[in-house]
């Protein structure tokens, strides 16, 4: 006998509803067949069957809401099923994904409207899946990815262009452990063997395109002794563009020899191993969407997001700082600021101040990695992360180390200024060494950034705002803000971080009004 | 410097060589009395008087043919075009004769073709044509396109000075839409040196004339978007600079070739064929021709603004180019 009980389908979901019974009291179940559907605050799923058996019982009414754990129906022994009809002909397994409503392979059976994935229903014996073959619908096929600003370390990803819905076995992913750049999830239509002995008229626009690309690409490829075929194509149809092979380049003098068959364990550098990616369908057919292209920035924001997560080991660490002595300091200095000199004195410039000190202090958060390398860059460019309308940008302040408080406000005014009325260069946006960026802006506490490749740090600046804290043994209403540290735990250690944030807020809490 | 329209410059620099050089005159269409249908030569019959300053019938062949044989006598003749559509009525005196003087006779023919052509202006088909490619296929002829008043200052003092027949299209869209600083005095542009307008490194716009404007403000649009466009201006279509245009083929490896004169046969081909012969080796990407389709230039506004390319519609092949 077993007891099928309300799952808990998230963390902060206490109570589910019941929408169906695929079985009915009698029929036998398979284990992890489905059983019944559920519908919750957050999601609504397909629940399978804990066990085999008969369904001896039903408890709980389709429309009626249970908190979980709630027993909802009891399987009892094969043989004790009690006056029960015949069982109809036993429901061949299928693929049962109880939670993310996201349908994976084989396309989902159009009769079943919910968010639930293949489901038979109950009484009728099943065909297998429909054959994979079902179109998707004209989705941007190829959204070939950007090859990324020279700034970065190595191409973006390739988003698995569209095809039928049966991806075929990923090819093995033998990345050369020199290849400077992570791979790409492959793509779909079988890749062409880049095997320049078949005629080219035989060839598609697609297999030409990843076989022999360009005239430059093959030109370069030629001078360089490199195979086509080890390098990453980020551009249309898969093809290596100039930039892709020319960074293939850069990444294969700086790493050592060529193609190992084995992958070298974990190399440290910007390479990247990724498993492959399994194709997920972002909405099914029939589905009410409205597809709209993103923009070049978006894009290339999307890339770098998963590529830098996939580069560095991300931590974050969060600290809480005092920031009442710089409002002080602000509220004092703010008028003279902007009367002698037309700058807005806000809370940045101190940040960007005791930030570059720690950075000093403590050089290693001013780095990069290269291969086995660390790079400490001996020159603070300051990016500051500034969201737009269309979208985010990183401005650099240069050099930041030689200005003084005057000189940092009066770039962060003219940087976020030029960023808003799209007038910054494209040298202003590339070369940052470490990034500051502001989510508390918008009300967050504190966030958890992503690095900006290629650097290995990022410090987030939650809300500043009023709280109560222990000062001295009694309650104090000080100015308050939390600030969050993600560094890259391959070369910054948590003792390293944390010295770091100690600076930070020394520098912060006892702000020398010398400065100003 | 004098802040000058594209239209003060075109005057100003025909009003500078006629006041420096004696030999140097001007007819056509209501040049005189009138001033210019556009006011080109406006004030000229006063300054310079009947002798210098001609009111000519209708007839685009006889305007042509007299400045020829003007030319032939020693003359610097400056002929006008009202509307460079009605060019097609010359034809034939600056194909076999103008362009083929030096090479048969020995006797070069210093003429200037000058007129407006271009469209964005509602002037429909006879009144918006860019006739640049019918004339880009005869040998012993040049013709100068410039976008801007100190390239129509310089070009057309040039244009005075060069010893044989030059087509000056000045783009009527631009007369007095685009304004500069010009450097005072003497001004001159080589004709058959293309200019680069804007330095760049994803890939390049080769275009001349209003396209140039347009060029220049899809780049601004795709430099916020973090794709950095070169924009080459010809500035003479004949001869083209060939070294410019490969230079830049080579240094992006990614082209689109932008003119208003419509697609088929149009300059573009020979530009992308240069390309292709030339800078083979350097591409990243096919070359793009963006132009306006094969029809007559439209009336009805909408359909107009359809025809013509515009910055979005740069914007988008940039980005795709970009992509490829």
């Amino acid at each position: 006998m077993t007891d099928v009980i309300m799952p808990q389908m998230g963390e902060s979901i206490a109570e589910g509803t019941v929408t169906k019974w695929m079985k009915a009291v009698g029929d036998t179940v398979e284990r992890d067949e489905p059983l019944f559907e559920i519908s919750t605050d957050k999601v609504d799923a397909e629940i399978p069957a804990p066990a085999s058996g008969i369904l001896t019982e039903i408890r709980v009414q389709p429309g009626t809401t249970v908190s979980i754990n709630t027993v909802v129906a009891v399987i009892g022994a094969a043989a004790a099923a009690s006056a029960a009809p015949p069982a109809p002909a036993p429901q061949p397994p299928s693929p049962v994904v109880p939670a993310p409503p996201a349908a994976a392979p084989p396309a989902p059976n159009p009769a079943v409207p919910t968010a639930a994935p293949v489901s038979a229903p109950a009484a009728a014996p099943v065909a297998p899946p429909p054959a994979p073959a079902a179109p998707r619908p004209p989705a941007p096929a190829t959204l070939p990815a950007r090859p990324t600003p020279p700034a970065l370390a190595a191409p973006a990803l390739v988003p698995a262009p569209v095809a039928p819905a049966a991806v075929p076995a990923p090819p093995p992913i033998a990345p050369p452990a020199a290849q400077a750049a992570p791979v790409v999830p492959p793509p779909p239509a079988p890749p062409a063997a880049r095997d320049d002995a078949r005629p080219q008229a035989d060839m598609s626009v697609d297999e030409l395109r990843q076989t022999r690309s360009s005239p430059v690409v093959r030109r370069i490829a030629a001078e360089h002794n490199v195979d086509l075929n080890a390098v990453t194509g980020t551009g249309i149809s898969g093809r290596v563009t100039k930039q892709d092979i020319l960074t293939h380049l850069e990444g294969r003098t700086a790493s050592a020899p060529p193609a190992a068959d084995v992958p070298a364990p974990a190399a440290l550098g910007a390479t990247a191993v990724a498993p492959a990616v399994p194709v997920v369908a972002p909405y099914r057919p029939g589905e009410r969407v409205e597809i709209i292209p993103m923009s070049p920035i978006r894009k290339r924001t999307a890339e770098h997001m998963v590529l830098s997560k996939r580069i560095s080991a991300h931590v974050s660490t969060v600290w809480e700082v005092d920031m009442t002595r710089v409002d002080h300091l602000r509220q004092k200095y703010r008028q003279a600021y902007q009367e002698r000199s037309n700058v807005k004195l806000t809370y940045l410039p101190f940040i960007v101040k005791a930030t570059i000190d720690a950075l000093k202090a403590i050089p290693v958060l001013n780095s990069s990695v290269e291969g086995e390398s660390i790079v400490f860059k001996k020159d603070i460019h300051m990016g500051l992360a500034v969201a737009l309308d269309w979208g985010l940008i990183v401005p650099v302040v240069r050099n930041a180390e030689e200005k003084n408080l005057l000189g940092i406000a009066k770039a962060v005014n003219d940087l976020a200024e030029r960023a808003r009325t799209k007038k910054l260069k494209v040298d202003e946006v590339q070369g940052g060494t470490f990034t500051i960026t502001n989510p508390g802006v918008f009300g967050s506490l504190f966030g958890t950034p992503i690095i900006n490749q290629p650097q290995v740090a990022i410090l987030g600046i939650g809300t500043i705002e009023k709280r109560p804290v222990v000062r001295d043994d009694a309650i104090a209403i000080r100015s308050m803000a939390y600030l969050s540290l993600t560094f890259d735990h391959r070369i910054v250690d948590g003792s390293d971080a944390d010295r770091f944030m100690a600076h930070v807020k020394k520098g912060l809490q006892e702000f020398d009004e010398n400065a100003l | 410097m004098a802040l000058l329209t594209y239209l003060d410059a075109i005057r100003l620099a025909m009003l500078e060589e006629m006041q420096r050089d004696p030999r140097v005159f001007v007819l056509g269409q209501d040049v005189g009395a009138y001033g210019g249908a556009f006011r080109v030569t406006a004030g000229f019959l006063e300054t310079f008087g009947e002798g210098r300053v001609i009111d000519t019938p209708i007839s685009e062949s006889a305007i042509v043919g007299a400045a020829i044989g003007a030319a032939l006598m020693g003359m610097r003749p400056i002929a006008e075009m009202q509307f460079i559509d009605f060019i097609s009525l010359a034809f034939d005196q600056l194909v076999n004769y103008a362009a083929k003087s030096r090479y048969r006779w020995g006797a070069g023919v210093p003429i200037v073709v000058r007129g407006p052509c271009g469209g964005g202006v509602h002037g429909g088909p006879y009144h918006s044509q860019n006739p640049e490619s019918y004339f880009m296929n005869v040998p012993g002829l040049k013709i100068v396109a410039p976008a801007t008043p100190t390239d129509a200052k310089g070009l057309m003092t040039s244009a005075i000075r060069d010893p044989d027949p030059v087509l000056y299209l000045e783009h009527k869209f631009l007369y007095r839409r685009v304004k500069e600083d010009v450097p005072d005095g003497e001004v001159l542009v080589p004709i058959g040196k293309a200019r680069i307008a804007r330095p760049g490194s994803h890939l390049s716009i080769v275009s001349y004339a209003a396209m140039l404007h347009v060029a220049l403000e899809a780049a601004e649009a795709a430099a916020a978007e973090g794709i950095d466009v070169e924009v080459l201006d010809l500035r003479t279509l004949l001869p083209l600079d060939e070294e410019a245009i490969l230079t830049t083929a080579a240094k992006t490896g990614k082209v689109i070739v932008l003119h208003e004169a419509t697609r088929t046969g149009g300059p573009g081909g020979e530009i992308v064929a240069l390309i292709a012969e030339g800078a083979f080796e350097s591409l990243d990407a096919p070359v793009v021709r963006l132009a306006p389709p094969d029809t007559p230039v439209p009336y009805a506004p909408p359909l107009e603004e359809y025809f013509l390319p515009n910055a979005q519609s740069v914007g988008k092949a940039i980005r795709a180019l970009y992509d490829y």
